[in-house]
């Protein structure tokens, strides 16, 4: 069953990219004209303006990920390694960590839209009004700034799943290995490297997996940052779907961009599996 | 880690950046919720100069907050506890049987996880206009379909977490259960169920938390009569006038019930995910 729910999908999303489905026809969809390879010429030729903007995409949807991954696991490792330690004050840190992770997903983001606001917004008012590094109000969420704006708000609401994966991994290093090793004279960094890293490996190799996809598709945070029209400089993959498909009603070209992410995506996670899953960590 | 000086330096700057961090927007909601709209508007206020409680009220007035309210609970609620079930069923089967294809059943649940929801936004919206032709019965505009999407996007990662789960758990203990003459079901029931409640716990409020918050489907699937949270708290913002003070205190109300049910549960979040995740 599971299978079917998710395949049939997938199939179907297939065929939409080779069938002419307008608004006209989606109430009929079956009647919808085959029309080939034209999706694809139209929504994906480098050289057309469409096909310049998804290339566009993907390569910004790309530094994106990678920024927010790590960002995201170098925070979560900071903040596991350092509440490892006993000091006092470390069970409400240790809950208080968790709370961007714990809002529903939309929150986090109005938040960020608010500080991030040209004229209202906290941000503007400490760079131009306390600290007076800016003559004018730049704004935010349009223009190029905007990247930075969605880069921010998604890692906020990201490394506490990373701080709270490493953690629990954590819990299982023997106390023992950093005693012995510091009686070798071994510096923290060293032991952070020799120790800490290779016992995490596996957690690890789920964790940066899952990060990778779930921001790679992220598709809340920009839209509650920027609507359904985000600016060029913060457009992301999974909006610009949706902007072909429910804002231009081209499905069409929405699904022929969907057809060839999901090749990306299951030959990129393929590729990763068997290079990096360490084979205990596999699911079957 | 041993402590030195150096380190415990480090300590204190590290986790006071990470919880300037974390504390600013939540700072910036609490605060803003509780300021008249008037102070809200222009230049921003650290600390506000008047407190006031009424965006609390006029919250419910501007949109219908409460409606939405249901509607996201209806739909979170059912889908939760669905997908939950199933996913203890398959989960203890894949972990405790054997069967043809299990790495293949294995690998297409973690794949699942790749796909951004768009991919299936517009096939499982083909397919429910064409389910309702068929059978009646309406699908888009409707909980059914947006509680049949979230049980599907839950599922894989419930699965996959509580097998990993389930598998820690030693076989020994069900097989003490089956000697002394309960079933397989049994067996499951009273004794893998109890021991398994962390990773439970733990896909629960994940299965819960996606649903609540989510904002693709929401805005397609639904309309006027069925529209969640996610979806309905952006009127706020589409209004001429922008509710900050509204909109901050609505999103407060409306993570309350989810963070308190969080930080109540996180101890068995922690272990549930080392768990799942590790083993």
């Amino acid at each position: 069953m599971e299978t079917l729910v998710h395949i049939l999908p997938m199939i179907l999303g297939v065929w939409i990219a080779f069938i002419g489905l307008t608004q006209l026809t989606i109430s009929n969809w079956g009647a919808a004209p085959f029309v080939g390879l034209d999706n694809f010429i139209y929504g994906l030729d480098p050289n057309g303006p469409i096909g310049r903007q998804f290339y566009g995409t993907v390569a910004r949807t790309i530094a994106y990920t990678l920024l927010v991954v790590g960002f995201s696991w170098a925070l979560g490792m900071l903040g596991a390694v350092l509440l490892s330690t006993r000091f006092r004050g470390r069970a409400i840190l240790r809950t208080f960590f968790i709370v961007p992770y714990a809002l529903p997903h939309f929150v986090g983001a109005i938040a960020f839209a608010f500080m991030f606001n040209q004229r209202d917004g906290a941000i503007n008012h400490v760079l131009v009004d306390q600290l007076h590094l800016l003559g004018d109000r730049p704004f935010w969420l349009i223009g190029d700034n905007a990247f930075f704006v969605v880069v921010v708000a998604t890692i906020w609401q990201m490394w506490p799943f990373a701080f709270l994966m490493l953690l629990a991994s954590l819990q299982t290093v023997p106390h023992e290995l950093y005693e012995a090793a510091a009686l070798d004279g071994a510096s923290l960094w060293s032991q952070f490297r020799r120790i800490t890293l290779p016992m995490v490996r596996s957690t690890n190799a789920v964790l940066l997996l899952i990060l990778c996809l779930w921001t790679f598709n992220q598709f809340n945070i920009p839209y509650v940052l920027f609507g359904a029209a985000p600016p060029e400089s913060a457009t992301l993959i999974s909006p610009l779907i949706y902007q072909q498909s429910f804002k231009n009603w081209n499905f069409g070209v929405g699904a022929a961009m969907s057809v060839l992410l999901l090749i990306a995506l299951l030959a990129a996670s393929a590729l990763y599996i068997r290079l990096v899953m360490p084979k205990k960590a596999e699911v079957a | 880690m041993i402590e030195t000086r150096g380190f415990k330096l480090f300590r204190v700057v590290g986790l006071t950046l990470l919880t300037l961090f974390v504390a600013l927007p939540v700072y910036i909601i609490v605060a803003t919720s509780m300021k008249p709209l008037e102070d809200v508007r222009g230049t921003f206020e650290w600390w506000p100069s008047r407190i006031t409680l009424e965006p609390y009220v006029e919250m419910w007035a501007t949109i219908p907050l409460f409606d939405y309210f249901i509607n996201s609970l209806v739909v979170s609620v059912i889908a939760t506890s669905v997908s939950v079930a199933i996913a203890v069923i398959a989960a203890y089967a894949l972990a405790r049987m054997r069967f043809r294809g299990q790495r293949l059943f294995g690998m297409v649940i973690l794949s699942t996880q790749m796909f951004p929801g768009i991919l299936f936004l517009l096939p499982l919206f083909l397919i429910f206009v064409q389910l309702k032709s068929w059978t009646g019965v309406q699908f888009t505009g409707s909980y059914t379909g947006l509680i049949i999407t979230y049980l599907t996007f839950a599922l894989p990662f419930s699965i996959w977490m509580l097998t990993g789960y389930f598998r820690s758990i030693p076989f020994e203990l069900e097989e003490a259960a089956m000697v002394d003459g309960t079933g397989r079901v049994g067996a499951m029931l009273r004794v893998i169920l109890p021991v398994a409640k962390p990773g439970i716990i733990a896909v629960t409020v994940f299965a819960f938390n996606t649903a609540w918050g989510e904002l693709l489907f929401a805005s397609v699937l639904t309309n006027d009569k069925t529209r969640t949270l996610a979806v309905g708290l952006q009127q706020y913002l589409s209004e001429v006038d922008v509710f900050w003070n509204q909109l901050m205190a609505a999103s407060l109300a409306v993570s309350l019930p989810l963070l308190i049910f969080f930080l109540m549960m996180q101890k068995h979040l922690v272990a549930g995910l080392a768990a799942g995740s590790v083993k």
